[in-house]
């Protein structure tokens, strides 16, 4: 079952107007006989959508979902409540069928949609300009470093905190590894970085500093003493922030970030295993023609109405190669209009509330599994919706303990590799979103109480 | 009858008051913000978000989806873009619970269907490529670039090998460049083509101890398959350099022939064009990665295992390679669309696989045909999956350019072509039709260029004219760039 | 600024020489080669340039070019009217369409630059 239309007598007339008889010889005429595969590829049998829907369902059962157990998991994706409407415009064919919106004529709901996802961004983040999407948190983090690393040339050293999310670490070593830079990761035993020990690491040769707000261990940095720390030391300074602790915390513009990055799941995105999530970048305005991604502008048409274009895409792969800002040509653009969704739904109020439920029931979990013996908090920072606990037998007979109730927590901090090498064998990560009740919050430390 | 209230911006339609979602009241007990949060870390102010209700909401961008032409609204030949139909089924499968729900973090215990599914489609990708070692974590083709040329200089660094060229034909896609320069190359272009086909002299001249990697999109963006890759890649591999195909145009060649059986090291996929992603408006993509089997232990992970039990269950988990460049991304993969990929893999089983290419590459072929009189194509009578035709000579003789073409296309119901790309044909339309697309379809759309050919070019200047916008003024965009909404002081 | 006494570069930057004092900007050939122009990044006073580097970039709404010093030297001044006025790239190109001001390095010449007999012959070799 490919999707196809032409019938056999059609495809004979279409032969026969392109002056073959079979369509092995278009394939002859043009691809060498010694290259050809001279058999069928090994694939599992095609499928009805009957059977499909079968076997999926099947597979689908085998996995421990959100919606069927009790979802405590963080590290940078989020259960957030999703509001039908997110679904009901994301599933408009005309949008998810669509490609990029080079042909502005065709496009100008997908370019409205980007334009207002752009506004939305900035009045969220409190930053001048917006690009209309990156591939997810992680990546958005190494881009910015790039944008900085451009922006102050002459200068390679780009300082991150220990405190960062260590995936996102990884694909910055990944990145930086094969440049002539230097990575410094500043320790943060304490769970949130010692201002001063920050401002000694920065120096004239640094490009950039790179906060978590809040960071991997759900903690309160100091951001903005940070962020004037590195423009002390005529860096930028780069924020990796929530978009949903928003509602309650001072916004990266607000403190004075040069260009501020951000996971965009929990605005409106599904789990789905990690991916496709949503990677916001927004910055200063003296930064604009150093942005990667797409930018969409407003402009008027031949008739002088309002419409909206793709702009400044001279900073783009397809015009500048080789000195574009960025690789990147497919973006997230259906992620975006989700967010996007979910924003005009949310309002400043909804957005209040998200973030207020989530930072309250994150407390009230605290007080109540730092009661349970065995574990305690690691860290005695303020933290917004997640916060690290230390289990003093380990692990191991926690995440137990959880699953056999139908809890899942975490993750542990030994999956990770830490920059200092150490394991931190001992911690999880606890996340509360607006959807846990103070029932399940109860639940769980019951569950984990419970001896052996 | 298109409504034009609804479809101002968002922020003109918000009345302060108004509201959307609303949330229940917190259950644990209450206590003062700042006994939670400094109270120097709290915002003084609400994010100024517009205030608008649900049915403002929906009936904005219903209105704004009817603005859009679509692969299932109108027929969509974009070059190199291959906007073939998405499947509904996929759509359905991708939300069920257990797949659409189910946390990056959750353990492999409680994830074994979801990681079947993913150790199956690398299986399936490995096969239909001919290269035995995959990685899904690239999110879209440029970054499946990135990461197969930073295998590549892992790969030499590991070897004790100093290279630091990466070489590409001048009709390669943009991202090649860009990808070469971030993963700390210096990018040589060959500049001089046979008839559309690399330029062998030119390419030896480049060929040398610096050289890593070769990068060519094959088929090519004119639609040729570079019938001397074996020679080339020969060439490539006799330097000690590595053949990277970019498989933007895999749609051709599917169970026909693989990048590794004809001299490709490394490659990656677009799962949003060839397995039908659907491309959600430019994004979100997949874009794994296949490589040889010495280049496998360089792949960053995680990467599916499969071990099979005693008692013959099969258990599935998650590894690292042993040489890894390291992670290119945070998390698997862009997982819902490497799952509708799947699912259109398991629909079509192989034969249906090589039923897509068959048909994609007649229906170019047929639409070649049926315009080449006004159309002419310079790269010759046979395609594979698309062509570029040229609208220079109508440009020249009756000043009517691709653009215009492109343009008044809208009129007619049909999407437009990819225009001036590649650089390389002057006026170029670059067609592909897809094999998800009638014969009936196809000589519409062909009868539209013949009729747009005898059209006033003065009046096609100004196409489109029944769109929701007209030639937009990308001048004043660009000079004075406005890229959000503000308000009226 | 008479143009048949301007030296040229490969790269279409015209130099006229007073002293050591050397002004630049980019040939109205080249701008119109570009298309419409949107924006202009002009060098920063005081530093420094050898001849070949980048010291600005001009860019299109298709297209972005660098520009490349024709002499070594230090950028004493910039147009900065001029990124407001992209019109005056084209219509008034070698006169108030000046990109910048060249202290010339000591030692460096204009010798690898183009008279403007050479560089026409130049710009029809190449395809356009």
């Amino acid at each position: 079952m490919s999707y196809l239309f032409n019938t056999p007598e059609q495809q004979q007339e279409m032969l026969r107007v392109c002056g073959v008889d079979s369509i092995e010889k278009l394939f002859s005429d043009q691809v060498p006989a010694d290259l050809r595969l001279n058999r069928l590829l090994e694939m599992p049998p095609a499928l009805s959508e009957l059977e499909l829907e079968a076997e999926l369902t099947a597979l689908a059962h085998k996995n421990g979902g959100a919606s069927t157990r009790t979802c405590f998991l963080g590290g940078g994706a989020y259960d957030h409540f999703i509001p039908a409407a997110v679904d009901t415009i994301a599933t408009r064919s005309e949008f998810y069928t669509a490609y990029t919106p080079y042909q502005a004529e065709a496009s100008q709901g997908t370019l409205q949609a980007f334009f207002e996802y752009q506004t939305l961004i900035c009045e969220l983040t409190g930053m001048d300009v917006s690009n209309a999407s990156l591939y997810e948190g992680g990546t958005s983090v190494t881009e910015a470093v790039s944008m900085a690393l451009r922006s102050l040339h002459n200068r390679r050293r780009v300082v991150v905190l220990g405190s960062m999310h260590p995936e996102y670490r990884e694909i910055l070593v990944t990145h930086l590894q094969h440049l002539n830079c230097e990575l410094v990761t500043i320790p943060t035993p304490a769970g949130t970085a010692d201002v001063s020990k920050v401002k000694a690491a920065l120096n004239d040769q640094t490009a950039c500093l790179v906060v978590q707000q809040p960071n991997f261990f759900g903690c309160l940095e100091s951001a903005a003493e940070l962020m004037a720390a590195a423009k002390d030391a005529g860096a930028l300074g780069i924020i990796s922030f929530d978009p949903l602790s928003l509602g309650l915390l001072q916004r990266p513009g607000d403190y004075g970030a040069d260009i501020a990055v951000a996971e965009g799941q929990s605005l409106g995105t599904p789990l789905q295993y990690g991916g496709p999530y949503l990677g916001i970048l927004t910055c200063r305005e003296a930064l604009m023609r150093k942005m990667p991604g797409r930018l969409i502008g407003q402009t008027t048409d031949r008739l002088g109405k309002r419409c909206f274009v793709l702009n400044l895409q001279a900073r783009e792969q397809h015009i500048k190669r080789d000195k574009a800002t960025s690789n990147i040509c497919t973006n997230q653009g259906l992620l975006a209009l989700r967010a996007t969704v979910y924003m005009s739904l949310l309002g400043p109020q909804g957005l209040r509330e998200v973030s207020e439920l989530a930072c309250r029931k994150a407390h009230y979990a605290a007080e109540q599994l730092a009661q349970v013996a065995g574990l305690e908090l690691m860290f005695a920072q303020p933290f917004f919706k997640e916060f690290t606990v230390r289990c003093k037998g380990g692990v191991e007979p926690i995440l137990k303990r959880a699953a056999a109730a139908g809890f899942d927590i975490g993750p542990e901090l030994s999956r990770f590799t830490w920059s200092d090498g150490e394991t931190m064998s001992a911690g999880l990560l606890v996340a509360v979103t607006e959807k846990r009740t103070r029932a399940d919050i109860d639940r769980l430390a019951q569950a984990l109480a419970k001896s052996r | 009858m298109r409504n034009q209230q609804a479809t101002q911006l968002l922020f003109e339609l918000s009345k302060s008051g108004r509201r959307a979602a609303r949330f229940p009241t917190a259950d644990v007990p209450d206590r003062p913000l700042t006994d939670l949060i400094p109270a120097a870390q709290l915002a003084k102010s609400l994010p100024p978000l517009p205030e608008v209700t649900e049915p403002d909401v929906i009936r904005h961008f219903v209105n704004l989806s009817t603005l859009n032409m679509s692969v299932d609204t109108h027929f969509y030949p974009l070059g190199s873009c291959t906007m073939k139909y998405n499947p509904k089924r996929h759509e359905r499968l991708a939300g069920l619970p257990g797949l659409v729900d189910l946390h990056p973090y959750q353990t492999p215990a409680a994830s074994q269907g979801m990681l079947q599914f993913l150790y199956e489609m690398q299986q399936m990708l490995a096969e239909i490529a001919g290269l035995p070692g995959v990685s899904m974590q690239p999110a879209a083709g440029a970054q499946g670039e990135l990461t197969a040329l930073l295998v590549a200089a892992q790969y030499f660094r590991d070897r004790g090998e100093h290279r630091t060229k990466v070489i590409f034909p001048n009709s390669a896609h943009g991202t090649n460049p860009a990808s070469a320069a971030i993963a700390g190359f210096e990018c040589v272009q060959l500049n001089q083509s046979e008839g559309g086909y690399v330029s062998l002299p030119e390419l030896q001249s480049q060929l040398n101890d610096q050289t890593a990697v070769f990068m060519i999109t094959n088929p090519s963006t004119l639609g040729l398959f570079e019938r001397r890759i074996q020679t080339i890649a020969k060439m490539v591999h006799d330097v000690g350099g590595l053949v990277y195909i970019d498989g933007a145009n895999m749609n051709a060649i599917l169970g026909i022939t693989r990048p590794g059986d004809f001299g490709g090291d490394m490659m990656h996929y677009n799962v949003h064009k060839t397995f039908t992603g659907p491309h959600g408006a430019g994004g979100p993509g997949s874009g794994p990665i296949a490589v040889r089997d010495f280049l496998a232990d360089y792949l960053p992970g995680p990467i599916v295992t499969r071990t099979q039990q005693p008692d013959g269950t099969a258990v599935y988990g998650l590894a690292t390679p042993s040489k890894t460049i390291g992670r290119v991304r945070t998390f698997f993969g862009n997982v819902g669309i490497l799952l509708r990929g799947y699912c259109y893999l398991k629909t079509l089983g192989a034969e249906g696989v090589k039923a897509v290419s068959d048909n994609a590459v007649l229906n170019a072929n047929y639409l070649l045909q049926k315009l080449k009189h006004v159309l002419p194509v310079p790269q010759g009578e046979r395609c594979m999956h698309e062509f570029v035709a040229s609208a220079q000579k109508l440009k020249t003789e009756k000043g009517i350019s691709a653009m215009d073409i492109a343009k008044r296309l809208l009129d007619y119901g049909f999407h437009a072509p990819t225009v001036y790309f590649p650089l390389v044909v002057p006026e170029a339309l670059m067609m592909e039709p897809t094999e998800t697309e009638s014969k009936e379809t196809l000589d519409a759309f062909a009868a539209a260029i013949e009729q747009i050919v005898t059209e006033d070019p003065e009046r096609l200047h100004e196409a489109p004219f029944t769109g929701p916008a007209s030639r937009p003024d990308d001048l004043k965009a660009g000079r004075n760039p406005i890229l959000k909404w503000t308000a009226k002081v | 600024m008479d143009r048949s006494q301007l030296k040229y570069a490969k790269t279409d930057e015209w130099v006229a020489l007073e002293g050591d004092i050397a002004t630049v900007g980019i040939t109205d050939a080249a701008v119109q080669a570009l298309t419409d122009l949107v924006y202009l990044a002009l060098p920063t006073v005081g530093k420094q340039y050898n001849a070949g580097s980048p010291f600005g970039e001009v860019e299109s709404v298709k297209a972005a070019s660098d520009l490349y010093a024709p002499v070594s030297g230090e950028v004493i001044a910039v147009n900065t009217e001029l990124p407001n006025n992209l019109d005056w790239l084209s219509t008034d190109a070698f006169g108030k369409g000046w990109i910048a001001r060249f202290k010339v390095a000591p030692g460096a010449t204009l010798d690898h630059l183009m008279d403007a007999k050479g560089y026409a012959a130049y710009w029809d070799t190449r395809a356009h």
